[in-house]
């Protein structure tokens, strides 16, 4: 027994519940052509929901903040591309991939560009005159994003806005038995980059030893001398950029939104980092993926249990790890 | 959450002005939910009547949590609508009786408290902030699998039904000499006005079983954990069971007020019990009577309800006055009254945290 915890222990540990989830899915779908198509959807899934849940994570880990405006952002991000790849249809349409892209890219960055000056404007008017008391920050964030959720309604109405998806990737991959939408894998190729992207600057520069620092102990690195509200502006900033390109992209891979998107992903999104452990992306990130493949799976074998199968998962890792998988603050 | 908040101190050594005026106006309410059958007999006053009764019971019910322990549920109206809609589909499928309000009502009951320690045994040891997630979480589940499973719950349709004959607008609930219905004040004693009363004095002995909770050395101890949840422990008092065992209770009283609405209404469906908006609703209420004060539940329900019948006629006037300009209208069209009460809520919470009630006791403390 004590070297089968080992070899587990070696082999990634608790790394590996993704693995076995999709193991026991596959058991119980049976047929591996529709398990690999679902495998593929959750694990895009998985990685947006990353984008969007990063940021919080973060941001609670620096700060002590949650943020329960968060989904504003979500929204937001999704309905400016929405609308940005609406005015550039006739790029979107074209058969030239590059101009496809370049709408692609337009209607992405716009949408992160709003989230990065929106969340500083957000982090100053409305966090932080709240520091450091919790119910005060859940009541003011909660007002926020009722009136951010108002706005989306005055400015989009309330009818779904379609979104329009680049030529190049629509359709799917066909391989045998197994179909891959082209989207899918982009929004995965995506996320996974993003995800590497903070890693390295989270572990391989003086700002993200910083913020590792921060979320450790933030009075030692203050002591140090060390401006961590400064720092935490741009993590808020950035986490409201992430979740503002998670939207987008969600909204491409969605096709149709309505102005409850936001508060649809924020649950999801909270069941993740409850899942993944508060202040870590690495937990984020573990969240995530098992929230994405779960969900897939379950709304395949018993699609009216697709969102309680993730609160049944929640509930499990609670009673398991209270803090959560891979926290970084207790 | 260890963060103590001031308001509660100019409650309790409070000034005696502003008490009085609080008090005034409570007794005004009162007075005028015990007579509102006689003194605003048109339809849409009752409707505004009995709601305002029932999200007294269930906003003091919240405060109990927010105001008095200082945790935050955003599951509140997931037992609302566990209560309504036990009730709701015992008299669908048992028909018009009240055994079916009893059984109903006590599943639902049952159901909420079983849930309620569940949740908070889970998830109340780590992290308060923890709690609002989950309960966000539990909540959302809730309401969407209440529409999924339209076969028992009517999905978005919700569930019509009729109630105990006793409540039914033929019945005569006094009779003349003549054997016609009384009339009073030429408002007709029959069936409505029985349902009428069955809620406000449902939604009474609910409040004054809060208050004797609140006065209870329970409520002391609720108080110190808000204050700081270290020394209550260190004290020697389980902060996890007293938390759980008064999250349970507020469930347990939210049910209750599940019930009363789900009689009243003789419909229950998403709209009305367990969408967000309502939780929304509550949290103004709470915020706007003022947290940690059972009196301020009694105000924030009336405000609020009050002005959300109101504002919307309001804001129509402003969005047909306003036509020319862009976006404008838009932002004053009737539907986006919450746009108005969000903004409304940011500033009470930065300037007003205390509420009326708390402002109003602290007014005659600091002349």
């Amino acid at each position: 027994m004590k070297s089968m915890t080992t070899l587990v222990e070696r082999l990634g540990g608790i790394n590996l519940l993704p693995v076995l989830l999709a193991i026991i899915a596959l058991v119980l779908i049976g047929s591996p052509s529709t398990w690999l198509t679902l495998t593929i959807a959750g694990l895009s899934m998985g990685m947006m929901i990353f984008l969007m849940a990063s940021g919080l994570s973060l941001v609670f880990g620096l700060m002590d903040v949650l943020n329960f405006g968060h989904s504003a952002f979500i929204s937001f991000g999704a309905f400016i591309a929405a609308s940005v790849l609406a005015a550039l249809a006739v790029w979107v349409a074209a058969d030239s991939v590059l101009l496809n892209l370049l709408a692609l890219f337009a209607a992405i960055s716009a949408a992160a560009l709003f989230g990065l000056v929106a969340g500083w404007m957000f982090e100053r008017v409305i966090i932080k005159p709240v520091y450091r008391d919790h119910l005060r920050q859940i009541l003011i964030t909660m007002g926020a994003l009722i009136v951010a959720e108002q706005i989306i309604l005055a400015i989009w109405g309330g009818s779904p806005v379609a979104v329009p998806r680049p030529n190049f990737l629509s359709g799917s991959l066909i391989m045998g038995d197994v179909t891959i939408e082209i989207y899918r894998l982009f929004a995965f190729g995506l996320g996974l980059v993003t995800y590497m992207a903070l890693h390295a600057v989270l572990n391989r520069t003086r700002v993200g030893l910083l913020v590792r620092a921060g979320v450790e102990n933030r009075e030692m690195v203050e002591a140090l001398g060390f401006r961590i509200d400064r720092l935490f502006i741009g993590v808020f900033a950035v986490g409201s950029a992430l979740a503002a390109m998670g939207g987008a992209m969600w909204a491409g891979y969605e096709t149709l939104i309505t102005g409850a998107i936001g508060s649809e992903m924020m649950i999801i999104v909270f069941i993740v980092i409850i899942i993944g452990g508060l202040g870590s992306i690495e937990g984020s990130l573990l969240g995530a993926l098992m929230v994405g493949l779960m969900g897939n799976y379950v709304a395949f074998l018993a699609p009216k249990m697709a969102l309680a199968s993730n609160m049944i998962l929640m509930m499990a890792i609670l009673l398991w790890r209270p803090y959560g998988l891979r926290p970084a603050v207790k | 959450m260890n963060q103590t908040t001031n308001e509660p101190q100019g409650q309790t050594r409070g000034g005696r002005t502003g008490r009085l005026i609080a008090y005034g106006l409570i007794g005004i309410i009162a007075i005028c939910l015990f007579f509102a059958p006689l003194l605003f007999p048109d339809v849409r006053s009752q409707e505004v009547a009995a709601r305002i009764c029932i999200f007294i019971v269930l906003v003091a019910s919240y405060d109990l949590l927010i105001g008095y322990t200082g945790i935050v549920s955003f599951a509140h109206t997931m037992f609302f609508g566990l209560g309504a809609y036990a009730t709701a589909i015992a008299l669908k499928q048992m028909g018009p009786g009240w055994d079916a309000v009893i059984i109903g009502g006590a599943l639902g009951v049952g159901v909420s408290v079983l849930l309620a320690a569940l949740v908070g045994l889970l998830s109340l040891r780590v992290k308060a902030i923890f709690f609002a997630m989950v309960t966000l979480a539990a909540a959302s589940v809730m309401a969407v699998l209440a529409s999924q499973f339209s076969d028992f719950t009517g999905g978005e349709d919700g569930i019509i039904y009729k109630v105990p004959k006793i409540f039914s607008p033929a019945t005569k609930l006094l009779t003349d000499e003549n054997g016609k219905v009384l009339t009073i004040f030429g408002v007709k004693a029959n069936g409505k006005m029985a349902a009428y009363y069955f809620v406000f004095f449902g939604s009474l002995i609910l409040y004054f079983l809060m208050l004797r909770i609140v006065a209870s050395p329970l409520g002391t101890v609720l108080e110190a954990i808000r204050e700081n949840e270290m020394r209550a422990e260190a004290l020697g008092y389980k902060v996890v069971l007293y938390r759980t065992a008064i999250f349970c209770i507020a469930a347990a009283i939210a049910a209750c007020a599940g019930i009363l609405r789900a009689v009243w209404l003789k419909y229950t469906g998403p709209e009305t019990t367990l969408s967000f908006a309502i939780m929304i609703d509550i949290l103004l209420m709470v915020v706007i009577g003022g947290m940690g004060t059972m009196t301020g539940a009694i105000i924030g329900a009336t405000v609020m309800s009050v002005a959300q019948f109101y504002l919307k006629d309001l804001m129509q006037l402003a969005s047909e006055a306003t036509a020319g300009i862009p976006l404008v209208p838009d932002l004053l069209d009737p539907d986006r009254w919450l746009l108005w009460l969000g903004l409304l809520f940011i500033l009470l919470v930065y300037f007003f945290p205390a509420g009326i009630v708390g402002t109003l006791a602290r007014k005659g403390h600091h002349p």
